[in-house]
């Protein structure tokens, strides 16, 4: 762990840094209070999300129910609030998982070079020509709707990004003389690899984790949209809004505000990851993949 | 030129080749016996008999393959399990309005989003600049099934400028166009301002400045002919988006395609659909990408002389 404390330590006070322009500011500020709200959603309501009152079933906003009900007359900030829940962590254990899996690919492929490089290179350029959406619909295909498939779906969707990303990252840092120092010194591939190379390589791939965060947000959405994401009573923003569009006409608050939920937490982290950007200074070596 | 295509038409094989197994592989991946995916609840032991000898799944798997992939050139598809209808004939239905609506989305991304990125990079920082460029923020960050729904509202139930749904007469496909149309002219215009802006510095440029050209023409005749470079490059690359975007946006038109297909099989399990609509989407990915080589490489000479 010695060899990964520059690193975070670096990303920490990169943090902060963003943090102090206005605009990395606000939208950090957003963004933990999304976290906070969806964390601590049973203590912030007295509706409970899965709980039917059909008399009252499309209700306009008002004191009572400040967004509104929606077609089984469920309190819909209640909704989106647990819908923060499924759609911000599905999202980002995605991506997570996506990172994970890139990162070691395009580590040893952009290390070793050679026919395991050729091999990875051919496979991540084919399915980076495919649009994420078909990808992830394919895998939906195959794992079939829900949580676990849409979680899949997104990390496979974002593999081949990181992958490239990463194996940019490593191919440029692999020719530094303290590489070569440390191969001198008899350090092994598997140390160079995760001891040097990767904690190396981190803050690009970690600031383009985070956009794409954003992204898969809108992907996990569209899933839902289409009915494949977490399936009924468990609300997520695509999903509440999937069963909104039959109601478009006589009560538009139930697509209205879960997409105001998306696009202003889509925006929110593409803006704070600008300002990390800036204060990392990484956008010439973002720009390499 | 001509056997530039054709080698790459050759090298699209493997690539069809590796895109085949995976969809094939959909039906054998899914939890439960293959021949129940193929047939309608409650079907008999004959029927399920037909099935097992049609795709040959007693037999081992490569075989399959052979049968499944030696149908598929031959062009049959299966039939489909809610429609009882063969698949062929409801993905050749689905495709023309699928390509026509990609395409004009594409046309309107590329058109609009250069004629945006030339005026922000004319008024580099000023007002008209962050002004399209937060469009473009915005443009691009809003999930597009969303934006197409806002669109609905306001201009199909509010103004009643558009039909809300379907795709009968012109106007039925101006909305979706712009759904599609916005995220891609969002890059298209993102692109064109940063080329633009680079190609500004160049050497040549400093040149016409010092000849006495008026400046609007220097950009206009020969920036912007530099800048188009890049933006050709990155369509070529992203080309399938548009045809991702007409997954979604069918969807949310009820229009007929091949995503609206798509999207009803995956929901009705119907899985002999499900594979030909995802085999023609990637397909389709395939050839336009191939499309957007060739455009590159007929437009830019450094990219021909670098073929030969």
């Amino acid at each position: 762990m010695t060899a990964l404390t520059p690193a975070v330590r670096l990303r920490q006070s990169a943090l902060l840094r963003a943090a102090r322009s206005p605009k990395g500011a606000l939208t950090g500020l957003w963004l933990l209070g999304l976290i906070l709200v969806a964390v601590f959603a049973p203590l912030l309501t007295s509706y409970r999300y899965d709980v039917q009152n059909l008399p009252g079933a499309f209700a306009p906003p008002s004191a009572e129910h400040w967004l509104g009900t929606d077609e089984f007359g469920r309190d819909l900030l209640t909704r989106m609030m647990y819908g923060a829940r499924t759609s911000l962590s599905v999202s980002a254990i995605a991506i997570a998982i996506s990172v994970a899996a890139g990162m070691v690919l395009g580590a040893t492929a952009g290390y070793f070079g050679g026919r395991l490089d050729r091999a990875v290179t051919l496979v991540v350029d084919l399915t980076w020509s495919f649009p994420e959406i078909l990808v992830a619909l394919m895998l939906v295909a195959i794992i079939g709707p829900g949580v676990t498939g849409t979680m899949v779906a997104i990390a496979v969707a974002y593999l081949a990004q990181f992958t490239r990303l990463t194996r940019a990252q490593i191919m440029a840092i692999k020719s530094e003389t303290y590489i070569e120092a440390a191969r001198s010194l008899g350090a092994s591939d598997a140390h160079i690899v995760f001891r040097h190379l990767i904690p190396n390589a981190l803050a690009p791939v970690l600031v383009s984790a985070m956009l794409a965060t954003g992204d898969a947000i809108i992907l996990e959405a569209t899933l839902g949209f289409f009915g494949l994401g977490a399936q009924p009573p468990t609300p997520s923003w695509g999903g509440m809004m999937s069963s909104g569009t039959a109601q478009l006409f006589n009560a538009p608050w139930i697509i209205l505000f879960p997409g105001l939920a998306v696009a202003t937490t889509v925006i929110a982290i593409n803006l704070f990851g600008d300002a990390l950007i800036r204060a990392l200074d990484i956008r010439s070596r973002l720009r390499v993949a | 030129m001509l056997g530039y295509t054709l080698r790459r038409l050759v090298l699209l094989i493997p690539v069809f080749l590796a895109v085949s197994i995976v969809i094939f592989a959909i039906i054998h991946l899914i939890p439960g016996d293959p021949v129940d995916s193929l047939l309608r609840v409650g079907s008999g032991p004959e029927q399920r008999a037909i099935i097992t000898a049609r795709y040959g799944l007693d037999r081992p798997l490569y075989v399959q393959y052979a049968i499944w992939l030696g149908n598929l050139l031959s062009g049959d598809l299966g039939t489909a399990i809610v429609a009882r209808r063969p698949v062929a004939e409801l993905v050749l239905q689905a495709l023309p309005p699928s390509l026509i609506l990609s395409g004009l989305a594409l046309l309107f991304s590329t058109v609009l989003g250069i004629a945006l990125g030339v005026v922000a990079a004319l008024n580099r920082d000023r007002l008209a600049d962050q002004i399209i460029m937060g469009g473009v923020l915005l443009g691009s960050t809003l999930p597009s099934f969303w934006l197409g729904l806002l669109l609905i509202l306001a201009f199909a139930v509010q103004l009643q400028w558009f039909p809300v749904s379907g795709a009968r007469g012109w106007s039925s496909v101006v909305l979706p166009v712009l759904t599609i149309g916005l995220g891609g002219m969002a890059l298209v215009a993102r692109v064109t301002r940063v080329a633009m802006i680079e190609a500004a510095q160049r050497d040549f440029v400093l040149l016409l400045h010092a000849k006495g050209m008026p400046p609007l023409r220097i950009q206009l005749r020969h920036v912007l002919r530099h800048a188009l470079i890049p933006v050709v490059t990155i369509l070529a690359l992203r080309i399938g988006w548009v045809l991702g975007g007409a997954v979604t946006v069918e969807v949310v038109f009820a229009r007929p395609g091949l995503g609206s297909l798509l999207i009803k099989a995956l929901n009705q399990h119907d899985y002999p659909v499900v594979q030909a609509a995802l085999l023609m989407l990637a397909m389709a990915v395939m050839l336009g990408t191939l499309l957007g080589d060739i455009l590159q490489a007929a437009m830019d000479p450094r990219v021909r002389a670098a073929l030969q």
